[in-house]
């Protein structure tokens, strides 16, 4: 393992991304520090999921290279994969099972077995504070109850690294405060390298230890809340530095597509 | 190989959970092969329009439209997976490091195990309409092996379409104009002698006269198949195989 590796969690070098006319990525350039929160922002279309999807190996990248947890994405996904968590943008466990099905199907995909899976699924249902209601159908949960189950499905072989994109959008205050707690405690207590994307300032700024703002498939600016604050004026809160790093956008106000897909995270499960 | 075994069997076993909870789909499913055999069968039988030896043309077709409620309800197979591309759900099954023709394979199983089914709801109505069923272990195991295996066929080239395809709109439209075709392109519900030599070729080419020609010596009394059993099976064995990798290939391009 290179010194770099050992040191980031994530790395990636002039990585991009092009679908037909549109620069996805643009030589993105990103070191992710083991265990801290690090939290990708960005306006609608910014290139976000996509990274996120690279990183995760389901998708190819066009230009540069990546390394997540000391291994090349596209060298060797598949050591990637046993060393990775992935809770996607749209709310996606399986609504036809239950929790305990969810988690089992997860577990073995990861290769547990036995009472060692057990063990685990029964500890993902108390992580996701769902024992009362484990053979419930999952279409039946509210959106908290899904996103926190699918945390607990995401973490339940140990990853190094947790990818999760906008993990809390579509919830509410109260369920929203639960994910954070989730993700704090991971962090704490597994020392859990974890990337998050969000559209919620506050969040970032509870939640982040370290900020990226993408914008346009490019990295804007990079840095603690406290830095990126310190570096738009004296008064500015994150929402500021958001305008700041990435307001040519806001006034155009995205792109359809990108609209629609954040806003079809909500509509789902029924 | 153990990993890749647990990996199927968690596949195949989330998907038979999800087939159990939903009896309307697999009973709605199960309408139209007893609409064939209790009508289209019975008058056709009257007429006696179709040579078929000294088989009822109602014995003879039984096992045809066996064979076409496993490709119609495994046709439409991908359906789902395209749903669960929408959702997001084949995403996080990809992030794992399970081998993706498992993953593929798995869902293969489970179709060939709702196959099962279907082959079970086509039994009561031949025994309802009369027909000579051969109740023999060698004929009920051989039709149980054809039932899973051709099931599997059907669902992993749906599977390969929906990965094609990847929407709902398109791959309906594709589902219905492929159905038809194999169908009658087989011999399903007439002998392949009484087709013209284009459509005999065509034929010949298409599995489903295979699963046809298998079920059709091992389910009826009296009933040959016209091919050797392990001719008929080795074609199968080797479409499916062809198709899994595939599906193995083209499966992650839907979490694009
Ligand atoms: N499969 C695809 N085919 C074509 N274009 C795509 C595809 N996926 C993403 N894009 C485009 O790439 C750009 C980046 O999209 P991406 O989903 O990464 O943005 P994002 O930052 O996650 O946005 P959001 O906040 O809306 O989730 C957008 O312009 C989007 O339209
Ligand atoms: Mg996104």
């Amino acid at each position: 393992m290179s010194a770099s590796a050992e040191l980031f969690a994530i790395a990636t070098s002039r990585l991009g991304k092009r679908f037909d006319q549109i620069m996805a990525l643009d030589g993105l350039d990103l070191g992710v520090a083991r265990g801290i929160i690090f939290g990708l922002l960005g306006p609608n279309g910014a290139g976000k999921s996509t990274a996120i999807k690279i990183l995760t190996t389901l998708l190819d990248a066009s230009g540069g290279s990546a390394q997540v947890a000391g291994f090349d994405v596209a060298k060797e996904p598949v050591e990637v994969r046993r060393r990775i968590g992935y809770v996607p943008q749209l709310l996606s466990a399986d609504g036809a099972l239950t929790a305990t099905e969810n988690l089992n199907l997860s577990a073995r995909l990861y290769g547990l077995r036995g009472a060692e899976r057990a063990a685990r699924v029964r500890d993902a249902l108390a992580f996701a504070g769902l024992d009362g209601v484990a053979d419930k159908l999952v279409r039946t949960y509210s959106g908290g109850m899904v996103r926190r189950l699918e945390i607990a499905q995401a973490t339940l072989h140990g990853p190094e690294v947790l990818f999760l994109d906008e993990p809390t959008s579509g919830l509410d205050p109260v369920a929203r405060h639960t994910v954070w707690d989730r993700l704090l405690e991971l962090r704490r207590s597994r020392g859990m390298t974890i990337l998050i994307t969000t559209h919620d300032m506050e969040e970032a700024d509870v939640l982040c230890d370290e900020l990226a703002i993408l914008h346009r498939g490019r990295l804007a600016a990079v840095g603690s809340p406290a830095a990126l604050k310190a570096q738009v004026g004296p008064e500015a809160d994150l929402e500021d530095v958001f305008a700041h790093f990435s307001g040519a956008v806001m006034d155009q106000g995205g792109r359809f597509r990108d609209i629609r897909e954040s806003r079809g995270t909500l509509q789902r499960l029924g | 190989m153990r990993a890749y075994a647990i990996e199927t069997a968690a596949v195949a076993d989330a998907e038979v959970r999800k087939l159990m909870r939903d009896p309307t789909e697999l009973m709605s499913r199960a309408v139209q092969p007893v609409l064939w055999l209790a009508i289209f069968g019975q008058v056709f039988s009257q007429v006696r329009g179709i040579p078929t030896g000294s088989l009822r043309y109602l014995d003879f077709m039984a096992p045809g439209i066996l064979a076409q409620s496993i490709l119609f309800s495994a046709i439409f197979y991908g359906i789902s997976v395209i749903w669960e591309r929408d959702l997001g759900i084949v995403h996080k099954i990809l992030v794992t490091p399970a081998h993706r023709s498992a993953l593929v394979l798995g869902k293969a199983i489970a179709s060939g195990l709702r196959g099962l089914v279907q082959a079970v709801v086509v039994y009561g109505v031949a025994v309802a309409t009369d027909v000579d069923i051969q109740w023999t272990p060698a004929g009920v195991l051989t039709v149980v092996l054809a039932v899973v295996l051709g099931s599997c066929i059907f669902s992993t080239f749906s599977l390969v379409i929906a990965c094609i395809v990847k929407t709902r709109e398109r791959f309906m439209g594709i589902g219905q104009v492929l159905t038809m075709p194999l169908f009658f392109a087989s011999n399903a519900i007439y002998p392949l002698d009484l087709m013209p030599g284009w459509l005999r070729t065509v034929a010949l080419a298409n599995p489903l006269t295979y699963l046809v020609d298998v079920l059709r010596g091992a389910m009826i009394v009296g009933g040959t198949s016209v091919h050797a059993w392990t001719t008929s099976f080795a074609v199968l064995l080797g479409v499916f195989l062809a198709l899994l990798a595939l599906a193995a290939h083209l499966y992650p391009g839907l979490a694009r």
